[in-house]
């Protein structure tokens, strides 16, 4: 082999892996662009085309602003319940040792794996009528299902995965030295808490409870179960939409539809810039 | 006595990691608890420190009993070997930390830390992040922080283990300097016998899980009670059936009655000292310690023959009545 084809040849490699990368590239975006871009155009082009009459028209319906409050209002108590006991879940399955660990770890990401229609039929067996939970809920005046707390409860069951998956790889991370010596130095554990562990995991966190509202605000199979669509009591903004296509305002439905999605564009960039925030602060 | 531990033992599963250990450590001392990893030292550490609980057993602390104590309310000052910085505070924040909980001042936090930045040499980095300091000054941060609380004991676990060899000799003269200052009683967790030699006044060799020797660090090298303690402690070599230290075994070129008949097997320069490999006519290899100056006198080459000698035998306490200088 001469001198002339030993350089050659790297060159003529490096083609064609500049090739097999182009390509790469090329199948990845139009994937994103035909799956995610499009859509989302298709939306607001829809949402918009109507003009700003048919928005303000959409936005003075009471039914449609019961609806976003209710969606809010879960969302806020979904991730208020999952990040309270997701954390505490994390820090025993990342602190503890007990037998069937690996169990609750698998269990703890069963909600993923579930239907969410699947949910809201677990949900109506433990408190519909003849369900386990029934006779105690209705003894008490208490109603569950067709109204909020059902919805509330299949909504934090389906966020449940979010702030624990974030935090515990974190806590497994950091280790326990820096709280141990907070300890000697005559910290409480609770104010080894709020001083040492939550600044060290604080990004990672709220990346979590970021996903954790995101999944609550798009939930709609587990809430079309239980909620019994009742218009302007228990209809969520998702729920919303379904019944305005049914009744041909779909106007409106895309008007909703939009505000949802760009709702959940600003928390998809708050994620993204939690994400940096945190990979660069566990890089240092 | 600051620190006694009666009787204590400790499980993890079915691994023994403390098999009933009694210790007292006299206050004011630095103690070292020397041992090969895995030998139960560090946990010896925690369980006095309360970040372990023992399962049997009793520890002291100022004649108070403090086994069911959490770590918290021991008085104790730990430092760990991978320096635990807190590392979103400044080295200010780091080691004005222990004070802040205790509610102390303001004034009087920030007198005291600029007093023992002083103390470790970090004047000037107090406002820097504990990334942007070296391990060395990050040790030091970790026990001006641990100090700032002013603990009755100070326990520092392999607290140089993980910095490169001549920071690591540094920081222990520096260790031994701030002690004759400062005073407070302090235990050392190690497994470098010539760390442990050089800041020890007393030394315990720790070996699965239990205490093989306590004393003074000449003590165990000249008088070791074990075997484990003979070969852990100081270098040694063997000679006709018995322990000798390198630097014992005399060499000569002329023979002489008690003296054995050996081949130079290989020379290394080590700077001032220089070790030999010789072997004995019947095949066993036997290591000498000599200095630089020795073998200039000698000129040694490797295939020479010489005649060698031991002329101490530390043979351990326990071994058999057999062990004497051979004549």
């Amino acid at each position: 082999m001469s001198a002339a084809q030993l350089a050659s040849r790297p060159v003529r490699k490096d083609r064609r892996s500049q090739a097999v990368r182009a390509s790469l590239v090329g199948v990845a975006l139009l994937y994103v662009v035909v799956l995610i871009v499009a859509p989302l155009g298709g939306i607001v082009y829809y949402g918009l085309r109507s003009g700003f009459g048919a928005i303000s028209d959409t936005f003075s319906q009471s039914d449609v602003a019961h609806a976003f409050y209710l969606t809010f209002l879960i969302m806020l108590i979904a991730v208020a319940v999952t990040t309270v006991f997701g954390v505490v879940v994390a820090f025993v399955l990342a602190r503890d040792h007990f037998p069937g660990k690996s169990l609750v770890s698998a269990l703890v990401n069963l909600p993923l794996a579930v239907s969410p229609v699947v949910v809201g039929l677990m949900a109506v067996l433990l408190f519909g009528r003849g369900g386990w939970f029934e006779p105690f809920f209705t003894a008490q005046g208490i109603q569950i299902m067709f109204a909020l707390p059902s919805m509330i409860i299949v909504t934090i069951f389906i966020s449940i995965p979010f702030v624990i998956r974030e935090v515990v790889p974190l806590l497994e991370e950091l280790g326990m030295d820096e709280e141990q010596a907070a300890w000697t130095l005559g910290a409480s554990r609770l104010q080894t808490f709020f001083r040492i562990t939550l600044p060290n995991i604080r990004w990672g966190l709220f990346y979590g409870m970021a996903l954790s509202a995101a999944r609550s605000i798009g939930e709609v199979g587990a809430v079309l179960v239980v909620s019994g669509q009742l218009q302007g009591r228990t209809e969520t903004a998702t729920l919303y939409i379904l019944r305005a296509f049914d009744q041909y305002q779909a106007e409106r439905g895309y008007v909703v539809a939009l505000t949802l999605a760009a709702f959940s564009i600003v928390l998809l960039m708050t994620i993204e810039f939690f994400k940096r925030r945190s990979t660069k602060a566990m890089g240092r | 006595m600051a620190i006694g531990v009666r009787n204590v033992t400790k499980r993890f599963g079915d691994f023994v990691a403390l098999d009933d250990v009694s210790l007292a450590i006299p206050t004011g001392s630095l103690t070292v608890l020397l041992g090969p990893s895995g030998s139960g030292k560090s946990t010896l550490l925690r369980v006095i420190a309360g970040l372990e609980q023992p399962d049997s057993g009793e520890v002291a602390i100022f004649e108070e009993d403090a086994t069911g104590l959490p770590p918290q309310k021991r008085g104790v000052g730990f430092v760990f070997q991978h320096y635990a910085s807190f590392k979103r505070m400044t080295v200010r924040d780091n080691v004005a930390f222990g004070m802040k909980i205790q509610k102390r001042p303001k004034k009087e936090v920030r007198a005291r830390v600029d007093e023992l930045l002083e103390l470790v040499q970090l004047h000037g980095l107090a406002d820097r992040y504990p990334s942007q300091l070296s391990g060395g000054q990050r040790q030091r941060m970790a026990l001006a922080r641990a100090l700032a609380v002013e603990p009755r004991v100070l326990l520092l676990d392999e607290p140089f283990g993980a910095l490169d060899a001549r920071v690591r000799k540094e920081l222990r003269t520096w260790l031994r300097r701030l002690h004759d200052e400062v005073h407070v009683t302090t235990v050392l967790v190690t497994h470098d016998q010539e760390e442990a030699m050089e800041v020890a006044d007393r030394v315990a060799v720790v070996n699965h899980g239990r205490i093989e020797q306590y004393g003074k660090p000449r003590d165990l090298y000249e008088h070791p009670a074990t075997e484990f303690v003979m070969t852990f402690v100081g270098p040694v070599t063997r000679f006709e059936e018995a322990y000798i230290r390198p630097h014992d075994l005399e060499v000569q070129l002329e023979p002489n009655g008690k003296y054995r008949p050996a081949t130079v097997e290989k020379v290394v320069h080590l700077g001032f000292e220089v070790r030999v490999e010789l072997s004995l006519p019947d095949g066993e290899v036997v290591e000498a310690q000599l200095t630089r100056k020795d073998v200039e006198r000698l000129e040694l080459l490797e295939g020479q023959q010489v005649f060698v000698r031991p002329s101490r035998i530390t043979a351990p306490r326990e071994a058999a009545p057999g062990a004497t200088l051979p004549s």
